[in-house]
């Protein structure tokens, strides 16, 4: 990347720097080379791109006024939470503004009489549960990501977690939302009563990924923590019927608290590193978790522990402590670490598919593996049919990533090939905008764009993520694939 | 089928070259709802039936025109619902229109709204263009949400064609009781219930009496029933009462005053509104029916940090729900002119302007 900038790009990153600092003060503001370098990747650290300015504003009306000196500039802006996004969602633009967040992390009120919390953008994730502990409450949306993510990265990813099953994502936890558009004026989605008037909009801000409005204070729902918590840890000897396994307790009628699976290279990675006493002989483990008070807890863990039975588990343990839960709960937190461990990088992939056909997925998985020459333990949220297949690669030999991200595409279509999607909560960012041109037809992609510009006319707003252009889709060269049908079903696969 | 649709599209690519107002209509249940209805009848009948259901996935593919209690009743075969209980209000409503009005029953407080159902969407928006948004799986966050922002748009955005919704099966049990007590008391017990872990799933204040609904886990529902008290109504009372609140059969909804849905924190005070008052969702839904006029209603929703809605009666042809923010107006006008800029589907049911 030739960081030199031409004379013009100069003069005008020196005007954003001074009239940055007409409202912010110096030590928010960041535009040495030193300085910025921290900054230039997310999540996704194969991409990196030294930003041309940092700003951190430390209030609303900081934002609004980075926001109207990058509109009146045409300067292009980039929000940033913690940066633990894997998509690439706050990848910094050399001729932009990163805006980061970071400093606006106050905890606004904790209302335990509403079940509420109103907290600004960079507050993390787990220190909205926290805050609540005291009054029996928590935040239900719980990613791995949690001690360091923030609520306005979560909103604009519509993140998700291992609870998400019964307790829904970021857009069925969030009640209301504040930022601005580019033009610097603010704006509330969605209202502290359950619905709003008009067209749901925080709906589609969130999952937004921060290319409609930049969040600065969200207001969230808080739920009763349940009296008690057990996880059933079971065993399976094929990943079929693992995956059979999850269909019948859902089949009974029983939603759990949640429901994730592993494969064995991934619980062996993770056993390393945590010691979460799994089953390393089974070909899959699946943590299925009940909440509720004690009755409620016994009676579903009978029923689960039934069904698991009947469908061919070798082996089933349920926490006995809530210590015990925890333990088993920390390899599944931990497996993304703990493959890091295993290998010099990894690739986590983000697909959702019918659960019905997981067998299926996995075995294209298994075939990848092999046409690839590379490994992929699979960690899988199995009771909203959302994997996280990840790849392990050297990313010093660049042949390995470029392999690294066929095989991701590859699977990617696979999962629209089998009626899901390209992403279930990581978001599109730049790492699969090349998929959204399989996933999405020309005129579905351009309603995209509308919605784009209904908010952000001049497209300033994290520009070129997310949503394709048609000559980019032209480039990329594969087809869009219409729901789950394959194009010209009559030819033969290979 | 797809005649159906290629009907669909030629009817709004005609209509939108000779600048028609379409009117879209399923059932016509929910006729009263919104700012007066105007313009050339859609009738999305004409493509009904369920596409896809597959219990053990959760969720259902469903044609707009197909009639609710048809849905209703094939998910009720597999010990599965729409747990947002939409209303019906009448016989004769169909998918499209639910999510279209974006209403849900007195289960709201407890599984979430219309929208916190939909998992993917297939409209023809004002061009005639067929889109899809969403899918079939539970996460999915690819592009912008457009399948959430049809629930409640009034078929100002696009007619919608399928939609898939996340089904739940039935709970294991369920329980009313009633007890006595004034409005603030029953708001103050309200949220300290939903405070803790009780199966609560519906309640509905009325004159002095509180119905409470208890769903889930016979245990649960049992213990529960012991914390709150009260007296515990016959199974097939309750269930007409509950009918009754979802689809305002209940005597509080009849005569013709005008009715407002106020929309607000649970924890609001009594708005102190003169009328007659239903409290519903753990306080978060207060039903009015008053002379009172407009503007006193909408100014003390606002100042409770909710919203009123003129919900049936009135007058329809000013606006019906709650004014926006200039900068949300302008958001709202510059979404309906890039999915119709003909402005042709529903025009002004919602508001005026558009
Ligand atoms: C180890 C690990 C585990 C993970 N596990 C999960 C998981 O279980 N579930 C899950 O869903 N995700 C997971 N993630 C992904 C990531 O943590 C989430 O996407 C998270 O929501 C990102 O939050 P952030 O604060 O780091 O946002 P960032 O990465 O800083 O930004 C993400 C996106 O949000 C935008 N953004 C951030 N703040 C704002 C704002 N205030 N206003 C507008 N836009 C904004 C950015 O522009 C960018 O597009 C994981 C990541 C890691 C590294």
């Amino acid at each position: 990347m030739n960081m030199r900038m031409n004379d013009t790009a100069f003069l005008k990153k020196a005007d954003m720097v001074a009239r940055l600092l007409e409202k912010l003060p110096r030590a928010s503001v960041l535009f040495e080379p030193e300085d910025l370098r921290p900054w230039e990747c997310d999540g996704l650290a194969a991409y990196r791109m030294v930003p041309g300015v940092v700003a951190l504003p430390a209030d609303e009306d900081e934002v609004r006024h980075v926001l109207q000196v990058a509109r009146a500039l045409k300067v292009p802006v980039v929000a940033r939470g913690a940066g633990t996004g894997l998509s690439g969602g706050a990848y910094p633009l050399a001729d932009g503004v990163l805006l980061s967040l970071a400093k606006m992390k106050k905890i606004l009120s904790v209302d335990p009489a509403s079940r509420t919390a109103r907290v600004q953008p960079g507050v993390r994730n787990l220190a909205i549960s926290e805050a609540a502990a005291p009054y029996g409450l928590y935040y239900a949306p719980d990613p791995s990501s949690q001690i360091a993510c923030t609520i306005g990265g979560n909103v604009a990813e519509n993140a998700g977690g291992v609870h998400c099953l019964k307790y829904g994502l970021t857009v069925n936890n969030v009640l209301r939302v504040r930022g601005f558009t580019i033009e610097g004026e603010p704006l509330e989605f969605g209202s502290e009563a359950l619905d709003a008037p008009g067209f749901d909009l925080l709906a589609l801000v969130t999952g937004s990924e921060g290319m409609l409005a930049v969040t600065t204070e969200v207001t969230v729902k808080l739920v009763p923590k349940p009296e008690l918590a057990r996880v059933i840890m079971a065993s399976f000897a094929d990943l079929e019927k693992a995956g059979d396994a999850v269909a019948a307790v859902i089949a009974a009628g029983i939603i759990p608290a949640g429901l994730e699976m592993m494969d064995q290279p991934a619980t062996r990675a993770v056993e390393e590193f945590v010691h979460a006493g799994y089953d390393l002989d089974a070909a899959a483990i699946l943590l299925c978790e009940s909440d509720g008070t004690p009755e409620e807890v016994e009676e579903e863990i009978g029923r689960m522990t039934e069904v698991l039975n009947r469908a061919g588990a070798t082996a089933i343990r349920v926490s006995e402590s809530e210590a015990e839960r925890l333990k088993f709960w920390s390899g599944r937190k931990a497996a993304f670490p703990a493959v890091g461990r295993i290998s010099p990088d990894y690739y986590c992939m983000d697909g959702t598919i019918p659960r019905k056909r997981l067998g299926e997925v996995l075995q294209f998985i298994g075939e990848m593996e092999k046409k690839y020459g590379l490994r992929c333990p699979n960690v899988f949220h199995a009771g909203d049919g959302n994997l996280h297949p990840l790849i392990l690669f050297d990313g010093n030999d660049p042949g390995e990533l470029h392999r690294t991200e066929q095989f991701a595409s590859e699977v990617l279509q696979k999962c629209i090939e089998v009626g899901g999607t390209i992403t279930g909560e990581h978001g599109v960012g730049i790492e699969k905008i090349n998929e959204m041109c399989v996933q999405f037809s020309p005129e579905e992609l351009e309603t995209f764009r509308r919605v784009k510009r209904a908010f952000d006319p001049e497209e300033l707003l994290n520009p070129g993520k997310n949503i394709p252009t048609l000559h980019r889709c032209a480039e990329f060269g594969r087809m869009h694939v219409k729901r789950g049908q394959v194009p010209h079903p009559e030819l033969p696969r290979f | 089928m797809t005649d159906a649709i290629a009907r669909f599209a030629d009817t709004l690519r005609a209509a939108a070259s000779a600048g028609t107002p379409l009117r879209i209509r399923g059932g016509g249940t929910k006729d009263f709802y919104g700012r007066a209805p105007a313009g050339q009848v859609l009738d999305t009948r004409a493509y009904s039936g369920i596409v896809d259901y597959d219990p053990t996935e959760l969720y259902v593919t469903v044609r707009a025109g197909t009639p609710l209690a048809e849905l209703e009743n094939a998910l009720s075969a597999q010990g599965q619902w729409l747990a947002f209980e939409p209303p019906h209000f009448a016989a004769g409503g169909t998918v499209g229109g639910a999510i279209a009005s974006g209403l849900a029953g007195p289960r709201r407080q407890a599984a979430g709204g219309v929208r916190d159902f939909v998992l993917g969407v297939r409209i023809l928006d004002g061009r005639g263009d067929d889109l899809f948004f969403g899918g079939q799986v539970m996460k999915n966050v690819a592009g912008y949400d457009v399948s959430r922002l049809m629930a409640g748009a009034m078929g100002t955005l696009g007619l919608i064609l399928e939609a898939t919704l996340k089904v739940l099966p039935r709970p294991a049990a369920e329980a009313t009781l009633r007890l006595e007590m004034p409005e603030a008391r029953a708001l103050e017990m309200l949220n300290q219930w939903g405070g803790k872990p009780l199966p609560v799933s519906a309640s509905a204040w009325r004159g002095g009496e509180l119905g409470i609904r208890l769903s889930g886990a016979v245990a649960a529902v049992k213990s529960a029933r012991e914390k709150i008290g009260g007296d515990e109504v016959g199974a097939s009372q309750a269930a007409s009462f509950w009918t009754g609140v979802r689809d305002h059969a209940d005597p509080f909804f009849a005569g013709d005053e005008p009715l407002w849905r106020i929309s607000v924190p649970s924890t609001a005070p009594a708005l102190g509104l003169q009328g007659e008052q239903l409290v519903e969702w753990g306080g978060a839904l207060r039903w009015l029916r008053t002379r009172a006029d407009a503007r006193s209603v909408r100014e003390a929703a606002a100042k409770a940090g909710g919203h009123a809605t003129l919900f049936r009666g009135g007058d329809r042809s000013a606006s019906v729900f709650h004014p926006l923010s200039a900068p949300l107006a302008k958001i709202h006008r510059e979404l309906k002119a890039q999915f119709d800029p003909a402005g042709i589907l529903n025009r002004g049911r919602m508001y005026p302007e558009f």
